[in-house]
């Protein structure tokens, strides 16, 4: 795959990429048939994860962007969950709903 | 393709000129537009996971038919490819094969929606409702606007198709292939995460 930082992904880059996004799926779907709760919920967040992050990279070019993009994505990445995360404890924990 | 995928890093005089770029400026603004849709997305989703568990009367997470929404994952990833592959073609100027692949995009994109409707369809007969308890509540809503929002891509694929078709296709104004191509890859990444905290760890 095209590995210089802005070089352009070729087609056949895309269908890899493409390949490995439905064999992660394949395994997402076999892995939460697992009986085994402890190993599941960490490989299925682990899996989408590399979903997201395969995606973004590489779809929607992330990876060849300007510094610009990726710091503005980054922030975004960090600061949403860490405000889901607050909204999820105050109404989950602290009032109970 | 009017904006270069490799945009020069930021601080040059390249980079000041660049910057007033009407193309940069749209992307950017449409970069701006998806991070507030990721709050807008994560909102409903952090909604979904406090009712999640909030079933009432009627039915919960085992009504999911997993098999059947894996396919529906499947065929939207796989929009995200031939999405990918209009926006390749267009910076080619390969404007004959950007209307092959954005058509097959906007039809994978409307077997998705598809498949949605045909779910809930389902999911109305077994009880589930939006009014049927919190859980139902949330997740009609979080996965209806993410079908909204499908359904827009297909709009926004559609008319740059027409466009193209008919000859005044612009690429260096309005909503060129990349802009549209930033907004079908965020609706798919955003059902990347709706899959698997909605369905698969629900299971």
């Amino acid at each position: 795959m095209a590995q210089s930082a802005h070089a352009h992904p070729t087609p056949r880059d895309y269908w890899m990429i493409a390949i490995i996004l439905a064999v992660i799926t394949a395994a997402e779907v076999a892995v939460a048939y697992l009986d085994a709760d402890a190993i599941v919920v960490p490989s299925l967040i682990v899996l989408a994860a590399a979903k997201f992050f395969l995606v973004v990279a590489w779809f929607m070019h992330l990876k060849f962007e300007s510094k610009t993009y990726r710091r503005l994505f980054y922030l975004g990445l960090v600061s949403a969950p860490i405000l889901f995360g607050a909204v999820l404890l105050t109404f989950g924990v602290l009032i109970g709903s | 393709m009017s904006t270069d995928l490799a945009t020069p890093e930021v601080g040059g005089p390249e980079a000041e000129e660049h910057h007033h770029d009407p193309a940069v400026m749209r992307k950017t603004a449409m970069w701006v537009f998806l991070g507030s849709e990721v709050l807008f997305f994560g909102s409903l989703i952090t909604t979904f996971l406090l009712y999640s568990n909030d079933v009432g009367d009627g039915p919960g997470s085992e009504i999911f038919d997993i098999p059947f929404t894996s396919v529906s994952s499947f065929i939207l990833l796989m929009s995200s490819l031939t999405m990918v592959l209009a926006h390749h073609s267009a910076m080619r100027q390969d404007w004959r094969q950007m209307r092959v692949w954005l058509l097959a995009t906007a039809l994978l994109g409307s077997v998705f929606i598809a498949g949605q409707v045909y779910e809930f369809t389902e999911f109305v007969h077994e009880g589930l409702t939006v009014s049927t308890s919190p859980f139902g509540s949330a997740f009609f809503v979080l996965t209806g606007f993410h079908g909204a929002h499908v359904a827009v891509g297909v709009l926004m694929l559609l008319a740059t198709y027409f466009m193209s078709a008919a000859g005044r296709f612009r690429p260096d104004r309005g909503m060129n292939v990349e802009i549209v191509g930033l907004y079908w890859h965020f609706v798919d990444i955003v059902w990347i995460v709706i899959f698997t905290i909605v369905y698969l760890l629900q299971v």
